[in-house]
C-alpha cells in the first residue's frame, strides 16, 4: 500500500529549460498513478507558501513521478525556479480536473478523427502527453509550435518524437518560420486543404482567443485549455470561474478543457489581471527585501495593500 | 441565585483591528464559580440537547469541584473536540436552550465551561486514552473535518486501523479553512484538539483527493479498507446568478475565507494574496457571512451585510451579530441586490439593491422577502462577497459506482450513516447539506457505531 504520510514531495530532477522557464521531475505516486492527459497539480512550497496549478507535462506511473513544466510570472514562481534537485515540496496534490475527452471517450471514433494542436509558450508542456498519449494509443496528430523567438521554444525534440507532422513558427522569424500560430492553421488548412476534425489549442489566452476566432471561421471545433486564478482546485473557492456560452463553469471542476468557441475570453483575460499588481509587489519585495517598504514610492509594499 | 458570571473579551474598537481571538474565556476562578450555578439536575434536559449527549451535569461538578482532569475524562467520552465546541457550538440552541436556570434566570454558560475544560485540557497536557491492540481492521474516513476526525477518533477507541484521506494541506476541514482565526484560534486550539485524534492512532494523508487521487473503490479492492467513512462536507459556493457577478472583486465567500484562513493571507509572512477592499458588502446572513464580514473588517474595509430578510430571520448565531455590530459591521437588512456595477476595466464599482417587505411565510416557516417597488439605489462599493450557501462536491458520488444521492447532490444515508453502497458510510454536511459543526460531529459518532455494527456482523 501507498503510505508516505506526511512526507514531502522530492523533486528528482531540475532544469531550466528556456529563458525564465524550468521543467522538475516530482516523486508523486498518487498522482503519477491516477492521472491523463488534460489534468493538472496545485503545488505548495512549504509553509507559507501559495498553492499553484500548474499542467502535468507528462508522468510515470513505473517511477511514480509527475513531471511539471514552469514559468516565473511572479514571487511564487520566482522562488520555485531556485529550487533545485534533492529539495522538496511540501504538496502537491492532484490529478485535478477533468481529463481530455479523447482519453475517456470511445477509442472507437477517437482513432478515426484527425487533430490539430497548437501550442504557444509554456502551453507547449501540457500539449506534450496528449499527443504523447494518442501515439501510444496509434493516433498520429499533427501539432503547431509557436513561441516568440527561437530561445523561449521547449520540448521541440520530445514533441517532434511523439508528433505527426510538426509544424514551428516564431513571432520574430529567428526559427525555421516567421509569423504567428495563426498564420499557420490557416496555411495548412486553407492553402494545403488539410482536413482536421478537432483542433486543440493551448497557450497565452490572447493566442487561444486569435485561434478561437480562426477556427470558428473555418468551422473547426476547438478545445481550450484555462488556467485562472485557483486556490483550492476542488470547487470549492470559485476563483476559477468563467463563461462558457451562457453558463458560468468552474475551470478546476468542469474543466480546465472547454469549448473555445463557448469561452469568454476577454472576461478570462480581466479576470488574471486580478492579482497582477499584488503580483508584481511581491515579486519586486522578494527581489529588492526591504528596500521596497516604505522606498518612498507611494505604495505600501505589502501584497495585501493594507496590513501594515 | 446570581447571575452568569461574565465573560472577559477583547473591546471591539481594538479586535477591529486584529486576528486574535474575540473572546478570552474564564479563569479557573470563574469556571467555578458559573458552575456552582448548576443545580445538576437528575433528570437533566441539556444532554438531551447536546447532538453528542456529554455528560453535562457531570463534567460540570467536576469543575464546580476543580478536578479538571476528571471533566476532561467525562466530555472526552463523546467528543474529541471540545475546546473547538466551546467555541462554535449554537449553545443557546441546544444545551443552553434546555437549561432549567435559564427559565428564570440565564441559563449556565455550559459551552463557556467546555470551551474552558477544553483549554484546561490542552494547557495541562492533557492526552486521551488510547486502546492497546487494534483489531486488525482497516476503515478510511474522508475528509478531516469535525465529522470526519469524530467518526475517525470513535472507531480508533474501539480498535480499528483508521486512515483520513484530507484533500487540501492541512486537516481540519472548515475549522481550518472557514472559520476566522479570531473565533477559533487555529495553531492552539484546532491542531491541538486534531493531534489528540491523531494520538489515538489515527493515520492523516493530506494531499489526496477522493475520485481523483485514487477512488473509493480501489480503497477498498487495492488497499485493503473494509469499510469507509465520508465525510467530505459541502464544498461548492453558490452564486446568486445576477449580472456582473464575474467581474474582478467579486469573491465567494469560501475564496474570501480559504485564502485568509488557511493560505494566512493577513499575514504577511505569508505569499498568498487577498483582496482587502475599502467598500465591501457581504451578501447573505448566516455564521459564514458574519465570518466574511468581520474578516473584511479586520483587513481595513467598511463592510455592510446586505440581507433579503429582517434581523430576526438573520441564520446567524446570536453572539456573531452581537460581536458584528459592536465592531461596527453596518446592517442593511430587507435589501437584495439585483446588479453588480462593473466598471470599464472589469472591476465591482458599485451594487444594485432593492428594498424588501416581509409578506406571507413560506416553505421554510420564514415571512417570504416580497421587493417594494420604486426601492432600486445604488451602493458605492469596490468588493462584493458572496455568502449564500454550499453545496456538496460531486467529485465522490460522480465516482463511485453505486452510490446515490438526491436531487440536492446529498449523499443519500440512514441515520447510521449506511449509504446505498455496501460498507459505505456518510455523515456530516455531505448528506444533510451546509449545517453546523456539532451536527457533523453527532453524524460522524452515528456513523462510528454503524460501522462498528456493519463490520462485527460480517
Amino acid at each position: 500500500m501507498l503510505n508516505w504520510g506526511k512526507d514531502m514531495y522530492q523533486i528528482l530532477k531540475a532544469e531550466k529549460i528556456a529563458d525564465k522557464i524550468y521543467l522538475m521531475d516530482v516523486h508523486a505516486p498518487r498522482v503519477a498513478n491516477n492521472c491523463l492527459p488534460g489534468q493538472f497539480i496545485i503545488v505548495k512550497i512549504d509553509e507559507v507558501g501559495e498553492r499553484i496549478p500548474l499542467t502535468i507535462c507528462d508522468y510515470n506511473k513505473e517511477e511514480g513521478t509527475v513531471t511539471i513544466v514552469f514559468q516565473v510570472v511572479g514571487a511564487s514562481t520566482e522562488r520555485m525556479s531556485k529550487m533545485k534537485a534533492g529539495d522538496a515540496f511540501q504538496d502537491f496534490v492532484g490529478p485535478l480536473g477533468q481529463p481530455s475527452e479523447f482519453a475517456v471517450e470511445d477509442f472507437e471514433e477517437v482513432k478515426n478523427k484527425k487533430f490539430l494542436f497548437v501550442c504557444g509558450g509554456v502551453g507547449t508542456a501540457p500539449v506534450y502527453p496528449q499527443v504523447k498519449w494518442l501515439k501510444e494509443h496509434g493516433v498520429e496528430a499533427d501539432v503547431v509550435m509557436g513561441a516568440r523567438n527561437k530561445e523561449l521554444l521547449i520540448l521541440e525534440d520530445e514533441m517532434r518524437a511523439v508528433a505527426g507532422n510538426l509544424y514551428i513558427t516564431t513571432d520574430d522569424g529567428s526559427y525555421v518560420r516567421k509569423g504567428m500560430v495563426t498564420n499557420v492553421i490557416e496555411d495548412l488548412v486553407v492553402n494545403q486543404g488539410k482536413k482536421y476534425d478537432v483542433c486543440v489549442a493551448i497557450g497565452p489566452l490572447i493566442m487561444m482567443k486569435f485561434v478561437c476566432l480562426l477556427t470558428k471561421k473555418l468551422e473547426l471545433p476547438t478545445i481550450v485549455s484555462m488556467n485562472p486564478v485557483m486556490i483550492d482546485g476542488t470547487g470549492m473557492c470559485g476563483g476559477c470561474r468563467l463563461t462558457v456560452g451562457s453558463e458560468v463553469k468552474f475551470a478546476c471542476v468542469d474543466g480546465p478543457e472547454f469549448d473555445g468557441h463557448l469561452v469568454n475570453f476577454d472576461e478570462a483575460m480581466k479576470r488574471q489581471q486580478m492579482y497582477k499588481t499584488q503580483e508584481g509587489q511581491a515579486l519586486l519585495k522578494l527581489r529588492e527585501g526591504d528596500t521596497h517598504h516604505g522606498g518612498g514610492c507611494g505604495c505600501s509594499g505589502s501584497k495585501t495593500g493594507g496590513n501594515n | 441565585m446570581a447571575d452568569r458570571v461574565p465573560v472577559r473579551e477583547q473591546d471591539p474598537k481594538v479586535r477591529a483591528t486584529n486576528f486574535e481571538e474575540v473572546c478570552y474565556g474564564y479563569n479557573e476562578e470563574e469556571a467555578r464559580a458559573e458552575a456552582s450555578r448548576c443545580i445538576k439536575c437528575k433528570n437533566a434536559k441539556c444532554v438531551g440537547g447536546c447532538p453528542v449527549g456529554i455528560d453535562i451535569p457531570s463534567f460540570i461538578r467536576e469543575v464546580e469541584n476543580g478536578n479538571m482532569k476528571e471533566a476532561a475524562d467525562v466530555i472526552a467520552k463523546a467528543s474529541a473536540l471540545p475546546a473547538v465546541c466551546g467555541r462554535v457550538c449554537p449553545q443557546e440552541s441546544q444545551c443552553e436552550g434546555k437549561c432549567i436556570r435559564g427559565i428564570k434566570s440565564e441559563p449556565i454558560a455550559i459551552g463557556k465551561l467546555e470551551r474552558f475544560v477544553g483549554d484546561w485540557a490542552r494547557e495541562n497536557g492533557y492526552v486521551p486514552q488510547k486502546p492497546e491492540t487494534t483489531n486488525g481492521k482497516k476503515v478510511a474516513v474522508i475528509g478531516s473535518g469535525p465529522a470526519g476526525l469524530t467518526c475517525a477518533g470513535d472507531l480508533a477507541k474501539l480498535g480499528y486501523e483508521v486512515t483520513i484521506f484530507e484533500a487540501l494541506h492541512e486537516p481540519g476541514g472548515v475549522l481550518v479553512y472557514g472559520i476566522p482565526e479570531f473565533r477559533l484560534p487555529k495553531e492552539t486550539v484546532v491542531k491541538a484538539e486534531i493531534e489528540n485524534v491523531l494520538k489515538l492512532g489515527v493515520k492523516l494523508e493530506t494531499n489526496v483527493i477522493i475520485g481523483r487521487s485514487i477512488t473509493i473503490d480501489q480503497l477498498m479492492e487495492e488497499e485493503g479498507f473494509s469499510a469507509v467513512f465520508i465525510g467530505s462536507g459541502a464544498g461548492l459556493p453558490k452564486f446568486m446568478g445576477i449580472p456582473g457577478e464575474s467581474a474582478n472583486g467579486v469573491f465567494s465567500a469560501n475564496e474570501y475565507l480559504t485564502r485568509n484562513n488557511l493560505m494566512k493571507a493577513f499575514r504577511e509572512d505569508y505569499d498568498t494574496p487577498i483582496m482587502g477592499g475599502k467598500k465591501v458588502a457581504v451578501v447573505g446572513g448566516g455564521n459564514v457571512a458574519m465570518d466574511a464580514a468581520r474578516t473584511a473588517l479586520r483587513l481595513g474595509a467598511e463592510v455592510h451585510i446586505v440581507y433579503r430578510r429582517s434581523e430576526a430571520e438573520l441564520p446567524a448565531r446570536v453572539e456573531e451579530v452581537h460581536h458584528a455590530k459592536e465592531e461596527g459591521i453596518i446592517f442593511d437588512l430587507l435589501t437584495n441586490p439585483t446588479e453588480i456595477l462593473v466598471d470599464e476595466n472589469g472591476w465591482v464599482k458599485g451594487m444594485t439593491c432593492v428594498k424588501m417587505e416581509l409578506g406571507e411565510p413560506d416553505a421554510s416557516g420564514r415571512r417570504r422577502p416580497v421587493v417594494k417597488e420604486g426601492s432600486e439605489f445604488t451602493l458605492d462599493l469596490d468588493t462584493v462577497i458572496m455568502a449564500l450557501g454550499t453545496s456538496p462536491n460531486p467529485l465522490i458520488s460522480s465516482t463511485t459506482e453505486g452510490l446515490e444521492i438526491n436531487k440536492w447532490k446529498c449523499i443519500i444515508a440512514d441515520e447510521t450513516g449506511k449509504t446505498t453502497k455496501e460498507g459505505v458510510y456518510a455523515g456530516g454536511d455531505a448528506v444533510t447539506g451546509a449545517a453546523t459543526v456539532i451536527l457533523a460531529m453527532e453524524a460522524g459518532k452515528a456513523g462510528a457505531k454503524g460501522i462498528h455494527e456493519y463490520l462485527s456482523n460480517k
